[in-house]
């Protein structure tokens, strides 16, 4: 039995101010999938990213969103902006605003979320950092934090960008085994933008590859034995 | 007693009421808008609101009911600019000050003609808060602050994350709305007794001040309240002691607090 569709892309360009920069894609992400998203700069992975977030409608085509997905009920590591790294905010409290999506009409947080809260802050080890200035932080346990905040908003899909820039391989790696933990032990499907090829063909189920002259969609072996992948390897 | 004498003035009464409300509102305000990299939006607005009073009073309407409908529009205007990604939001901000300005120079050149007046709109008198305003100052500011304590965790998350909240489905637009809104409101009515030159000054310094001391964003909104409200009452004393103007009063007073959070934070680092 085939998993249940969380998200769809069907014939959909992309693109700002009448200029396409992605052209006729379909995709399809289903629970728990795990799937990379790699390309040359500016082949459109950001604008991708941002259209599967519902932030940038689609010049033609449909984007297809699950019921939950259209609650807003899915997690996103956004690339740290210039404002955050001296944000002055504690853990705890980064991490709470991410339950923001299902309090509603309420204005405060409920005693549940805020043990989800917690309970997420444990999950990926931060919770002995509750109390911390988010901006005191090293870059690891920065992303471990959004990433706990992510995990609030979302059950069963997480959207990252970039999740590794500016982290020492050490971090990364950790970064990784956290991924590949939540896609395998709790289902939950994840979709990543990234540059680091090498890692992501080791957890990724399924490529997409956007480059300048087409899109190349498949499994991880596939994407290495087809001409794109193989232009890739040689290069890196 | 010199404090019961200070006091026993009605327009010392006023201006405490007024400023003391107008500090708290700017300096939550504040918060979000440093962090957001938007002081200069409320620079801005203290310009724009500079040419709205003197056209307000050039055309004799009730100052306050002209004001605030332009600023908050321009709050609008300078918030469209601030996010585009193709202006150059900075220069646009600072060509709007200097136009308001100059348009509000002219207007009060050509009408009362009163140098007077000018002085006392840049850098703002402690006589200028009537009855009226003081009402108006209670109500707006009550909204201000009830609209802050509710939306206090949205707003939060929108000032920490805009692209984040946006994914997950808060309407960020319309929270960036009601803090320009917000703002707008803010600057107009503390303007007059501040002054437009120094009025930002009132959004920004309590924050800065805050962060300097704080780690929490909850403890930096309440410890730029506190701060915001003693650095006026200091300023209001000093000014009716030493009788210099009020506005610059509470600016220097903001300052000092400033330099002796930096001094504090700089040691604690140490």
């Amino acid at each position: 039995m085939e998993r249940p569709e969380l998200l769809a892309c069907r014939d959909v360009s992309l693109g700002y101010e009448g200029q396409s920069v992605l052209t006729h894609l379909d995709l399809s992400i289903r629970e728990g999938d795990y799937l990379c998203i790699v390309g040359d700069n500016g082949s459109g992975k950001s604008t991708l990213l941002r259209g599967l977030l519902g932030l940038l409608p689609p010049q033609s085509g449909e984007i297809w969103r699950s019921a939950e997905l259209k609650r807003g009920n899915l997690g996103y590591l956004p690339q740290q902006t210039r404002a955050q790294r001296d944000f002055p905010a504690t853990v705890y409290e980064v991490v709470l605003s991410g339950c923001l999506n299902k309090k509603g009409m309420h204005f405060f947080y409920s005693p549940a979320q805020k043990s989800e809260a917690l309970m997420n802050m444990g999950k990926l080890g931060v919770l002995e950092l509750k109390d911390q200035c988010y901006r005191d932080l090293s870059g690891g346990q920065q992303q471990r934090v959004l990433l706990a905040r992510a995990l609030c908003a979302a059950h069963k899909l997480l959207i990252l960008d970039e999740p590794i820039t500016g982290l020492d391989p050490a971090a990364a790696q950790d970064l990784y085994k956290i991924l590949s933990y939540l896609n395998k032990k709790e289902g939950m499907a994840i979709v990543m933008v990234t540059h680091d090829l090498k890692a992501a063909l080791q957890s990724a189920q399924r490529v997409l590859h956007i480059g300048r002259r087409g899109v190349f969609l498949g499994s991880a072996g596939e994407y290495l034995a087809s001409p794109m992948g193989k232009r890739f390897r040689e290069e890196g | 007693m010199d404090f019961i004498q200070m006091f026993s003035y009605p327009f010392m009464q006023r201006a405490l009421i007024a400023g003391v409300l107008v500090s708290l509102c700017a300096a939550l305000l504040g918060v979000s808008l440093v962090l957001k990299r938007y002081s200069m939006i409320g620079d801005g607005l203290s310009h724009v609101s500079f040419g709205a009073l003197a056209i307000a009073v050039a055309l004799d309407f009730t100052p306050l009911y002209f004001s605030i409908p332009v600023v908050i529009l321009a709050a609008f205007f300078l918030l469209r600019m601030a996010n585009h990604p193709r202006w150059n939001s900075d220069a646009a901000i600072a060509v709007m000050s200097a136009s308001a300005l100059a348009i509000g120079i002219i207007v009060i050149s050509r009408t009362t003609g009163m140098t007077t007046d000018v002085d006392n709109y840049m850098f703002g008198s402690v006589l200028a808060m009537t009855k009226e305003d003081v009402t108006l100052s209670v109500i707006l500011c009550a909204a201000v602050l009830v609209l802050f304590i509710l939306f206090y965790h949205k707003l939060f998350a929108v000032t920490f994350d805009e692209s984040f909240s946006r994914a997950t489905g808060l309407n960020v637009d319309w929270y960036n709305t009601l803090l320009a809104i917000l703002t707008a409101l803010t600057i107009v009515l503390g303007m007059r007794m501040m002054g437009a030159m120094l009025i930002s000054s009132l959004v920004i310094f309590p924050a800065l001040t805050a962060m300097r001391l704080f780690k929490s964003f909850r403890g930096v909104v309440i410890c730029s309240a506190v701060t915001s409200v003693s650095c006026f009452c200091a300023g209001l004393t000093a000014s009716f002691v030493l009788s210099t103007p009020v506005g610059a009063s509470v600016v220097v007073a903001n300052l000092a607090l400033f330099l002796l959070s930096c001094v504090a934070a700089a040691l604690r680092h140490r």
